[in-house]
Formats: C-alpha cells, sequence, structure tokens
C-alpha cells in the first residue's frame, strides 16, 4: 500500500510541475462552440461547460491541489509542533492556556470552523490557507504536547539538563526529533485532509474562484450539467480521490513502519 | 460516577464559553465595516449605519460581547438580515431534516462497517482483509461531493430509480443518507476490525474455542459484544464527520437541513444566521462528545478513575 500511494503522490507531483509543458491545451482557452464535447482522442476528458480541455484542467487543478496541501500541513505543523512542544514541556498556565485553546477549537468538527471563518473573510485561495492552518495546528500540536510529555522523563533528556544543556538546545536538539516520526504520519495524513477540505470549500463556492483551476470548483460546475454532461463531475473527483487516497495509503503504511505494535494487530 | 460526571460537565462550560466567544468574535473579523460588507457596495451610509445600530456594532465590543452571551443562553441568536425571522426559529425548523439525514447516515454506516470489519478480522491477512480494509480507506478517500452526484448520475439519472434531490419521502433520503454514511462506513470498518483483532487474541475467546464454541458463535457471541465498546465510542466522537458533511451533502441534494441554510445564509451575507448555525452545530457537537465521554465512563470504570 505504501508503494501504491508512493506511486500515487510522484505522479502528482510530476502532474503538478511538469503541467505546464505536459498540457495539450491552455487550461484557460476556451472553445464555445465545442462547450460539453465528451472526451475524444482530442480531448482525453473532454470539454468543460465554457469549452475549455478538462484534463489541461485536472493538470493545472494538481498544482493548486498540492500548493494548498503543501503550504497548510507546513504551517499547521509548524505552530503545532512549536506549541506542543511548549505546552507539554513546560506545562503550568502556558499548557492549560494552549490546551484550553485546542480544546475550543477541536469543539468546532471538522471544516465548520474554516467555512464560517472563509465566509466572513471572503472566498479565495489565500483564505483558504489561512482557515485551514487556523484549524490545522490543532491536531499537531495535540499530537506533540502528548509525545512531549513523555520524551521529557527520557534518561537522554535527564542527562542533557543534568549537563547543563540550555531549555532551547534540549527541546530542539533532544525533545522535538522523538516527535518527528509520529508528527512525518500526521503530516502525510494531514496533505490528504487539506486537499479534501480545499475540494470541499472551493465545491461550496467558497475557495478558489474561477477561472483559476480547482478541481474542487470544476466540481461545482460540474453540478449544473449531471444530467447532459456527467464527465464535467467525474474526471476531477477521480483526481481528487486517487490523490487523497494516495495519501491516505502513505501515511497508513508510515504509521504501520514506525510502529511496531500496530503491525502486530 | 457522580463525581466525575459533574467533573466532565464543569470542564464543557469553558469550552462552550470558548466556542461563543470565537462564534461572537467572527462578524469583527470580516474586512472592513460588517454592516457594509453585508449591505455590499452599492448601499447608502444611512442603510449602513441603520444595519450597525439594528445589529448592535454601534454599542461598545464589550457590551455587544455581554448581549451575544445573553441572547445565546436565552435561544435568542438575532434575526435573519434575509428573511426577518428569528434565526433560532429557522435553525429549529430545518433540526428535524439534519437529525433525520444524521441518524439515516449512521444507520448506513453500521449496515456497512460492521459486516466489513467483521469478515476483515475473521480472515485476517487474507485477500478478503486487504480488499475490505482497501475499500474502507477508498471510502475515507473519495469525497462526498463526488460520491453524491456520482450515485445521482447512476440511480437518478440513469436508471430512473431515486429522486435526485429534494425531500418529503424516504426515496429521497437514500442517496443522502448513503453519501453521507459512506466515510463514516470507512472509519468504523477499521475500527471495527482493530478492536476485533484485539478481543480475538484475549484468552477468553480462546478459551471458548477450546471448549469447543464454534469460531462463529466465538466471533459474534464472545468477542463482538466487547469489541463493539470501543466502536460505540467511535460513533459517537465521529458525529462531527457527520456534523460537516451534512453541510455538504444537504447542498447537493438540496436537503433541507442546517446545513443548506448555513450555505444559503453565507451567499446572502446572512451572518447572524450563519454565526447561529455554525453555534449551533458547535454546541451539538460538544453536547454528542461529552455524552460518548459519560456513556464511556459509565461502561470502563478506569476512564472514571484515571480522570
Amino acid at each position: 500500500m505504501v508503494r501504491a500511494g508512493a506511486i500515487i503522490v510522484f505522479l502528482t507531483v510530476f502532474a503538478a510541475a511538469a503541467g505546464p509543458w505536459l498540457s495539450p491545451y491552455d487550461p484557460s482557452s476556451q472553445q464555445l462552440s465545442q462547450r460539453l464535447e465528451r472526451p475524444s482522442m482530442d480531448h482525453f476528458f473532454g470539454l468543460d461547460e465554457l469549452g475549455r480541455d478538462i484534463f489541461s484542467r485536472v493538470l493545472a487543478g494538481a498544482r493548486i491541489s498540492m500548493l494548498v496541501g503543501l503550504t497548510v500541513v507546513g504551517i499547521s505543523s509548524i505552530v503545532g509542533i512549536a506549541l506542543g512542544a511548549v505546552a507539554g514541556y513546560f506545562g503550568g498556565w502556558l499548557d492549560e492556556g494552549i490546551s484550553r485553546s485546542i480544546d475550543i477549537l477541536l469543539a468546532f468538527p471538522g471544516i465548520l470552523l474554516a467555512i464560517a471563518l472563509v465566509a466572513v473573510l471572503g472566498p479565495s485561495l489565500r483564505n483558504v490557507v489561512m482557515a485551514l492552518s487556523v484549524i490545522g495546528w490543532v491536531g499537531y500540536a495535540r499530537l506533540v504536547r502528548g509525545q512531549v510529555l513523555r520524551a521529557r522523563e527520557f534518561e537522554f533528556v535527564q542527562a542533557a539538563r543534568a549537563l547543563g544543556a540550555s531549555t532551547t538546545r534540549i527541546l530542539v536538539r533532544h525533545v522535538v526529533p522523538t516527535t518527528l516520526p509520529a508528527v512525518m504520519v500526521q503530516a502525510t495524513l494531514g496533505m490528504a485532509g487539506s486537499i479534501l477540505a480545499e475540494a470541499s470549500l472551493s465545491f461550496l463556492g467558497l475557495g478558489v474562484q474561477p477561472p483559476t483551476p480547482s478541481w474542487g470548483t470544476m466540481l461545482n460546475g460540474g453540478r449544473l450539467h449531471l444530467l447532459d454532461a456527467p464527465h464535467l463531475t467525474i474526471f476531477p473527483g477521480a483526481a481528487i480521490a486517487t490523490l487523497v487516497l494516495g495519501f491516505n495509503f502513505l501515511g497508513d503504511g508510515l504509521r504501520d513502519v514506525l510502529d511496531p505494535k500496530r503491525q502486530r494487530v | 460516577m457522580l463525581r466525575y460526571l459533574i467533573r466532565r460537565l464543569l470542564l464543557t462550560i469553558p469550552v462552550l464559553i470558548g466556542v461563543a466567544t470565537l462564534v461572537f468574535a467572527l462578524i469583527h473579523f470580516i474586512p472592513g465595516d460588517p454592516a457594509q460588507a453585508m449591505l455590499g457596495e452599492g448601499a447608502t451610509p444611512e442603510d449602513v449605519a441603520q444595519l450597525r445600530a439594528r445589529l448592535g456594532l454601534d454599542r461598545p465590543l464589550v457590551v455587544q460581547y455581554g448581549a451575544f452571551l445573553n441572547g445565546v443562553v436565552h435561544g435568542d441568536l438575532g434575526v435573519s438580515l434575509r428573511n426577518d425571522q428569528p434565526v433560532a426559529r429557522q435553525i429549529i425548523e430545518r433540526m428535524p431534516a439534519t437529525a433525520t439525514l444524521a441518524f439515516a447516515a449512521m444507520a448506513v454506516a453500521l449496515l456497512i462497517a460492521l459486516p466489513l470489519g467483521i469478515v476483515a478480522a475473521v480472515w485476517r491477512g487474507t485477500w478478503i482483509d486487504h480488499g475490505a480494509m482497501t475499500l474502507s480507506l477508498a471510502g475515507i478517500s473519495v469525497p462526498n461531493f463526488w460520491l453524491g452526484p456520482l450515485m445521482a448520475i447512476v440511480f437518478s439519472v440513469k436508471l430512473g430509480w431515486l429522486p435526485v434531490g429534494g425531500s418529503g419521502t424516504p426515496a429521497h433520503l437514500v442517496l443522502p443518507a448513503i453519501t453521507l454514511g459512506a466515510s463514516l462506513a470507512a472509519i468504523l470498518a477499521r475500527m471495527t476490525r482493530a478492536s476485533l483483532l484485539e478481543e480475538l487474541s484475549e484468552p477468553y475467546v480462546l478459551a471458548a474455542r477450546a471448549k469447543g464454541v464454534s469460531r462463529t458463535r466465538a466471533v459474534l457471541h464472545h468477542a463482538l459484544r466487547n469489541s463493539l465498546i470501543p466502536v460505540v465510542t467511535i460513533i459517537g466522537l465521529q458525529f462531527g464527520v457527520v456534523l460537516t458533511g451534512a453541510v455538504i451533502t444537504e447542498t447537493i441534494f438540496a436537503w433541507p437541513g442546517i446545513g443548506r441554510l448555513l450555505i444559503q445564509s453565507i451567499s446572502f451575507r446572512d451572518y447572524p444566521t450563519v454565526q447561529g448555525c455554525v453555534l449551533l452545530i458547535a454546541i451539538t457537537y460538544v453536547g454528542v462528545n461529552l455524552l460518548t465521554d459519560l456513556t464511556y465512563g459509565f461502561l470502563d470504570p478506569r476512564i472514571r478513575v484515571g480522570r
């Protein structure tokens, strides 16, 4: 499964990076006379409601998805690791403050808070990244806090403390690295979550705005043509499902590799 | 148990206050003047001033916050900007539709997940297990905003068996319930498998088998019963997935619930209704999580002692 996941993710990264050279057509160029044309040898995935080549737009959409996934996971993991490590290592009022903030943010199910934030900030790619990062750091912080609580009792950490190492050095060099395998799994699954969340927001009309080709926006456009042109819905959706499945395979496999207990179960 | 109950209830209060505070703050995150944003660029200064006064935005922030919390406690969530109806009434009217959809989705999820999880655990390591788990991972990965339209294409457009949207008859519920229940089913199937595998390795199951109890009976009558305790808990904790999923599913199938009201209100910039919907969904989620925790504490005394 890890191999299948890695292949899917690699192909998508390649498609995202090489998209401009792989695309047979400009993703924005319109051929209104051929609108809603079904898949053919000229247009592998057919044409959309404005006569744009869906294959080229799916390739361009891969760039948006990877961009959102990487940015959200990057911001969320950095903020989450920092706050989780501080909360777990220092305890006291810092831990209380951070843990209560986590509790409050976790009280909003799934992407509800992101929907609400984008609703007030306005739909745009930047606001989607911001909203998903606001809810994203919580998972990392909770995970890292738990790991740090355990790690600060390790003998090598106590030895470093006894040798007079500074708190920053202990945290950065000794404690935080012990949390990284778990963070890596969370980040891989987080890529899947972020890509799905961006597509959900774009599908609801709250994310990336037309004419920028995003898979969620393309699916939203396809809703009006379910009866006469189902290919508008099928291909962008298949792209989302495949990439998310790839990251889930990879995350699941990594978790099994990094946690021997799960292998036994 | 009473001490645990009181402690758990007291811990919920700051979370609820935090949730209400964040929902209150939402309207103040609007860039520029919130009243201007709600009315649009073409609004006259008089209209903007009038709306600002109506929403209390011209009062000091502390006073606004106090009034908001007071309103929430008394069930007053303000008035919709779209139709001048009380927000609370609109939400209450839509609640049965969302509840019906959520419970139907959970029923669908259980119907799919339990058999899938059981066969995967019993035939662990075989192609049945791999197939069932790959299917469940696919279920988690397939977005409901794709699965819904796909099913509509097949069952409504091609076969004509089910209505494509709306509400009113049980047939209208089928596609939204499956769409919403699919990802939950995938999560529950994995949980059922993991939990059942642990139980199957317990000595009491081996003892039952040694006494001549059949494999089916050992699984279904002994191990499954105990393995369902964590699964039931997960159902409670995954209620959030159902609530968020309902927002998208209701939008796809024009199901007249709170999720659809939320999305419609966003497009009309009806922020009091947006705040009301978000607040209610979050409070419901907190309430279900609390109930789940209490149930788990009731079922497993170690939880009560541990906290």
